[in-house]
């Protein structure tokens, strides 16, 4: 697989839209326990991009580097290139800022973390901490936002209400809303409905497709239908590797690597 | 062994009562006696807390016979030691709600500094050196805390505040203060901590600082028990005896100035109480009134504290 990725460099070449970002030999480590090696692979513009493997992969590991969330905790290294167009900055450099690479770079979680303040003061936090101040504006980014995260309807009345009253599904578009309020880049999902049931699951499917048009997006699942419906690329990821990246339609139709395959059809240990 | 596979395999066999009843009454009286003395370990705490209330107001209503409890509530002179005896209790809650009150106002930012310090902040290794020192404060005995604010802190505000006189209840209030900073640290840490990680990630995925993190999420989450932290910080500080007795000068002073000497409750019970009263006599009597007077005030505190506990607990 090393071997290979130095051959392949990225295959960007046939993606028709431009990159957003890029990973580029990047491997992480939890202390002394390697958990990504040699990861390349494109993530383009304005399409959606799935992270898909069995458990233990290392997606998570590789979402949660595109905003440093690993810098929180100690022991934890990154090694290699995560770039971020159109500047091209390695995001993932010691001496780059974590706090500028996650205004830029927003994320939602698997299991919905509404912040236990009004629904109204959950989606102004990212704007607040941007030190943005003016009341109208704050109100006008909160409306827009809960309108983009197609929950705005359903909470217009009840904007005061805590966050944490609202039903799990609407506290996952309520996280999502937050996300998008302060216009990021990119956005990451990390399995946004493994905690939710069916329709709500829906309704956030529904809702990507739509952001697609916007942002960047990044998500983790490990529901290969999923990844199916709503992505446009997906890499498979097997014991900390990249073992295949691919337009999804050809991925899922015709995968390259038989672990793929295996994996694709339930064959997978 | 014979015994308990012959149990399995006929769990309700009615022809082995015998063996059954047997391995019951082979050990009933050390069961029973370890039983016992168990409970009345548990029960003597209990019974401890109903003979203090039960005595408390006992005495205390055979005082309330000889006063009023109008003149008990209204009265603004405290002496009932002197020929013409005065029972107004005022003078006494003054000077304990001023004291606790500038406990509280150095406690809490002190307190809050602290815990958010140690829970937001402190690299691992430093928060578990810290925690036992806060603890090892918190063994301090209250003696060694009077006469540092009588010795130490006393002298030091006479020379910010000249006309200071020896005795005032600034510097004991003070020195409560700081001395339940540990105890209201600890319970505001024990909170902030026990706030979810879930919680703490959502906030630096948002781009916020560490410090926007502390104050904009961590700390109203764990509003409930940050609250119930201040108000058993209050509890302790209305229910300290020793600072004052030693810094505050034992003289009642309806007065909320904080320069001026008074006597608390606690204070003036250790007066009293160490002088040759006579059993029965009214100053007697009186110490039990204005203990239950103290016992109520710390009971509303710690009841307000683990309402307050209570009923933000869910929030998260």
């Amino acid at each position: 697989m090393t071997n290979e990725a130095d051959k392949q460099e990225t295959p960007s070449g046939e993606m028709e839209a431009p990159l957003k970002a890029e990973v580029r030999r990047f491997n992480f480590y939890y202390g002394n326990a390697q958990a990504l090696k040699e990861i390349s692979m494109p993530v383009a513009e304005r399409r959606v991009t799935a992270l898909i493997g069995p458990s233990g992969c290392g997606k998570s590991t590789l979402l949660r580097s595109f905003n440093r969330m690993h810098d929180l905790y100690p022991g934890n290294r990154y090694e290699g290139e995560i770039l971020l167009y159109p500047e091209g900055i390695n995001l993932v450099a010691p001496d780059v800022d974590p706090i500028e690479i996650r205004m830029r770079v927003a994320m939602v979680f698997q299991k919905p973390n509404p912040f236990p303040k009004s629904v109204f003061d959950n989606v102004a936090y990212g704007l607040v901490v941007r030190g943005i101040t003016n009341k109208t504006e704050v109100a006008d980014r909160v409306e827009a936002a809960l309108k983009g995260a197609a929950l705005w309807e359903e909470v217009k009345d009840r904007l005061e209400e805590l966050g944490t009253s609202l039903s799990g599904g609407q506290q996952q578009r309520l996280c999502i809303a937050r996300a998008l309020a302060a216009d990021p880049e990119i956005l990451l999902l990390d399995e946004p409905t493994s905690a939710l049931d069916p329709i709500a699951t829906a309704a956030i499917e529904d809702l990507i497709t739509e952001l697609r048009e916007r942002v960047t997006i990044l998500i983790v699942t490990h529901n290969m239908q999923q990844a199916a419906r709503i992505s446009d690329y997906t890499a498979f990821m097997y014991l900390g590797e990249l073992i295949e990246f691919g337009a999804t339609d050809e991925l899922f139709v015709r995968p390259k690597k038989k672990q793929t395959e295996d994996y694709l059809t339930g064959r997978f240990g | 062994m014979d015994l308990n596979t012959a149990t399995l395999s006929t769990p309700i066999s009615s022809s082995m009562p015998y063996p059954r009843s047997r391995r019951r009454t082979t050990h009933p009286l050390t069961e029973r006696i370890v039983e016992a003395l168990l409970f009345l370990a548990a029960f003597s705490a209990v019974a401890t807390t109903v003979a203090i209330v039960v005595i408390l107001l006992y005495e205390a209503l055979s005082f309330f016979e000889h006063v009023s409890l109008l003149e008990f509530l209204t009265h603004t002179q405290w002496t009932p030691l002197f020929e013409r005896a005065e029972f107004g209790v005022l003078p006494l809650l003054a000077g304990t709600f001023v004291i606790a009150g500038i406990a509280i106002l150095v406690s809490v930012p002190l307190g809050l500094l602290v815990a958010i310090y140690l829970s937001e902040f402190a690299p691992h290794a430093v928060r578990e050196s810290v925690k036992p020192f806060l603890e090892l404060l918190e063994g301090v005995p209250t003696i060694v805390y009077g006469y540092f604010a009588l010795l130490f802190v006393t002298p030091l505000l006479q020379k910010i505040i000249p006309d200071l006189p020896g005795f005032n209840m600034l510097s004991p209030g003070i020195v409560i203060g700081v001395m339940i900073t540990p105890y209201v640290a600890s319970v505001s840490e024990d909170a902030m901590r026990a706030v979810p990680m879930a919680l703490r990630e959502a906030s630096y995925a948002m781009g916020a600082t560490r410090f926007q993190t502390a104050t904009r999420v961590v700390l109203p989450a764990a509003t409930s028990g940050v609250v119930a932290s201040f108000i058993l910080g209050m509890s302790r500080a209305v229910g300290e005896t020793m600072v004052v007795a030693i810094a505050a000068g034992q003289q009642p002073n309806f007065t909320f100035d904080p320069r001026e000497p008074a006597a608390t409750i606690t204070a003036y019970i250790v007066q009293v109480a160490m002088g040759d009263l006579p059993h029965g006599s009214i100053g007697y009597q009186s110490i039990f009134a204005v203990g239950l007077v103290l016992v109520l005030i710390t009971l509303f505190f710690n009841v307000i504290g683990q309402w307050v506990r209570r009923r933000w607990r869910e929030t998260y």
